[in-house]
């Protein structure tokens, strides 16, 4: 069995309210950090605990709030970033909606350490449930003290928001995030300034992940030193897995980092196999905008060794033969999955999402689901696997923010790597259908 | 004042003046304004208008994005601007419940096509289209982060999970049958996971 940190209480009954939150320890953190830290210690044992952003980029969290300027006078904000959109993601739910308590204690505590009087969190609007989840939590929050006025006797107050969204991944992109909660389009804005400089309103503001702002707890009650133990080398700590497609058993999963991707497939302890006795085929290990990686590549690496769940060692290989562990969104499929039409799912999805703001994403996505989907109907032609490669690649780096880079990254590892698709469904004009939904519910002989 | 509205779209002044939200809906958006510092209320704008929505059967209508862009004291072209942005924002008149089902990657390895497929014969309607009745309206969404329960479906603030044909059965019949619009600000939600 793995530490859990976060999860550690999920299975208690009614841990959502905040009695039993507070009668299992909950809230400790915030008293231990109020009173016997200043903002700045706070932010040195975040720096000692090695905390990656778990959003998806994997930027060190201590370092991120360095960054951010102090000018006198003006107000500073923490923004939590509960957009969750990437497909394949969907542990930050899962955290909001069982254990509300943990992501407010955690705002507390990261608010305080970067001086934040008034902190938001930013979810997307389809979780308006969870968003009601949220409120009521921060209202408990409120009338036992936490939050307001003079929290625990000291001179530091804290207000804190839920604010919804209304259908728009790339409001999960920091700067599109700040522009939706000005009340306008989420269009991306173009870096420097950076939020950590110039942020909500002009302000300083940084922006965490749900994850991110959730592990500050267990940093703070078991000390940065003792959370940078936890894991493997620069991937410290634990991380939560959102485990998809055709598994036995798909879910939320809290793993130490540098569990073995093998033992996290296959272990009944985890995900529990292929569902059907089927063969693996190809995971997407850290949401759909990482490279698809072939079974024997996911499993180990291109020099042999047993692939871990750690940015390092998914990374190894960089994009030839490796991929990344961005926000965990690890979707597998099965020996019968057409690797094209997956794509196809995808390069939609990027198309569907992107803001318009540069035209190689705005046309190139478009052209690109335009092309695959030729693949589907059996209208392709050898030239547009090339043509595919060639728009991908004039997309990635040109763009003001980086859903170019991530609709163009699965276009370029699904060809990189299974290129016999592509000139299969050329050749067989179409790609063979599968009834997934007889295979989801196993009503068929597979 | 900077653009109106009136240009863009068609325009019934007539219309415009009896739009009216509750004093539930009015109380709750100026409790909502607060949050923000002091000439920052246009923070309110998206919040605002998934009120404004329930309060309007379901869309927006350019009469109703005109009365937001009055009760938040910013030009009317700055509401349809994100109205039209974001998905969750009907600018056309929908069904009272609005299946809406996902179907990206994880969803589609689970069976999403069929679940369109299967509601569609079902309820006679294409997807984008509503039944005649002005009960339902089908829709495809991209990724709505419950990937482990795929395939699924959202209506109004519910997420309905693992989806089977027998449960669409069940919930197109419950909805039928309390014939009620359901919107995303519903406190009555339920996940039937």
């Amino acid at each position: 069995m793995g530490r859990k940190l976060l999860l550690d209480k999920i299975h208690i009954p009614g841990i959502q309210s905040y009695e039993v939150y507070r009668q299992n320890g909950g809230y400790t953190a915030v008293e231990k950090a109020l009173k016997n830290y200043s903002p700045d210690q706070i932010v040195e044992e975040v720096k000692k605990s090695g905390l990656r952003g778990r959003g998806g980029a994997g930027f060190p969290t201590g370092m991120k709030w360095s960054f951010l300027a102090k000018p006198p006078g003006v107000p500073r904000y923490l923004l939590c970033n509960a957009d969750e959109s990437e497909p394949g993601t969907f542990k930050d739910r899962y955290l909001m909606e069982h254990i509300p308590h943990l992501l407010i204690e955690g705002m507390i505590i990261s608010s305080y350490a970067l001086g934040a009087n008034t902190s938001y969190i930013y979810i997307r609007g389809e979780y308006f449930y969870v968003s009601r989840i949220l409120e009521k939590a921060i209202a408990e929050a409120y009338q036992h003290g936490w939050l307001g006025k003079n929290i625990l006797g000291t001179d530091y107050s804290l207000d804190l928001y839920v604010q919804v969204g209304a259908g728009a991944y790339i409001c999960g992109e920091e700067t599109a995030l700040i522009e939706s909660l000005e009340g306008k389009r989420g269009n991306p804005r173009i870096k420097p300034p950076f939020p950590a400089v110039a942020g909500l309103w002009g302000c300083p503001t940084v922006v965490n992940n749900v994850e991110t702002i959730s592990a500050v707890v267990p940093i703070i009650n078991i000390g940065g030193e003792e959370y940078a133990k936890i894991g493997i080398g620069k991937s410290t700590g634990t991380k939560l897995i959102s485990a998809s497609g055709h598994i036995n058993k798909p879910g939320v999963y809290e793993i130490e980092l540098g569990l073995p991707v093998e033992e996290f497939i296959y272990s009944d302890e985890y995900c529990g196999g292929i569902r059907n006795g089927k063969k693996l085929k190809a995971v997407v290990a850290g949401g759909s905008s990482v490279p698809i990686l072939p079974a024997e590549l996911i499993l180990k690496t291109a020099k042999g060794e047993p692939r871990l769940m750690s940015y390092e060692s998914l990374a190894d290989g960089g994009f030839q033969t490796g991929t990344m562990l961005g926000s965990g969104g690890f979707i597998v499929m099965d020996e019968d999955t057409s690797v094209v039409e997956n794509l196809y799912t995808f390069t939609r999805f990027y198309h569907h999402e992107s803001c318009g703001q540069c035209s190689p994403c705005r046309e190139g996505t478009g052209w690109m689901e335009k092309i695959l989907k030729k693949f589907i109907d059996g209208t392709a032609t050898m030239s547009d696997v090339d043509l595919l490669w060639d728009i991908q690649s004039k997309i990635d780096g040109r763009t003001i923010c980086p859903l170019g880079d991530a609709a163009s990254w699965p276009v370029a590892s699904a060809i990189r790597h299974f290129r016999h698709e592509f000139e299969e469904a050329v050749r067989n004009k179409g790609i063979k259908k599968v009834n997934y939904y007889n295979k989801r519910w196993g009503l068929v002989e597979v | 004042m900077s653009a109106q509205i009136h240009g863009v779209l068609p325009f019934d002044k007539e219309k415009r003046k009896q739009i009216k939200f509750s004093d539930d809906a009015l109380q709750t958006i100026e409790n909502i304004k607060k949050r923000y510092p002091e000439g920052k209320q246009k923070s309110a704008l998206i919040p605002v208008l998934h009120i404004a929505q329930a309060e309007n059967d379901g869309w927006l209508s350019p009469e109703v994005m005109d009365y937001v862009a009055e009760l938040l004291n910013i030009s009317p072209i700055e509401v349809f601007e994100v109205a039209s942005f974001y998905t969750m924002f009907n600018l056309k008149p929908v069904g009272k419940c609005v299946l809406e089902v996902c179907r990206t990657s994880s969803c589609w390895l689970n069976g999403a096509n069929e679940i369109v497929a299967y509601i569609e014969k079902k309820l006679g309607i294409k997807e984008g289209e509503t039944t005649p009745d002005g009960m339902f309206t089908l829709k495809t969404v991209e990724c709505l982060g419950s990937c482990g329960t795929a395939p699924m479906m959202q209506c109004g603030a519910s997420y309905h999970e693992n989806l089977t044909f027998e449960k669409i059965d069940a919930i197109i019949e419950k909805y039928r049958k309390e014939n009620k619009r359901r919107n995303y600000t519903d406190l009555d939600w339920e996940n039937t996971k």
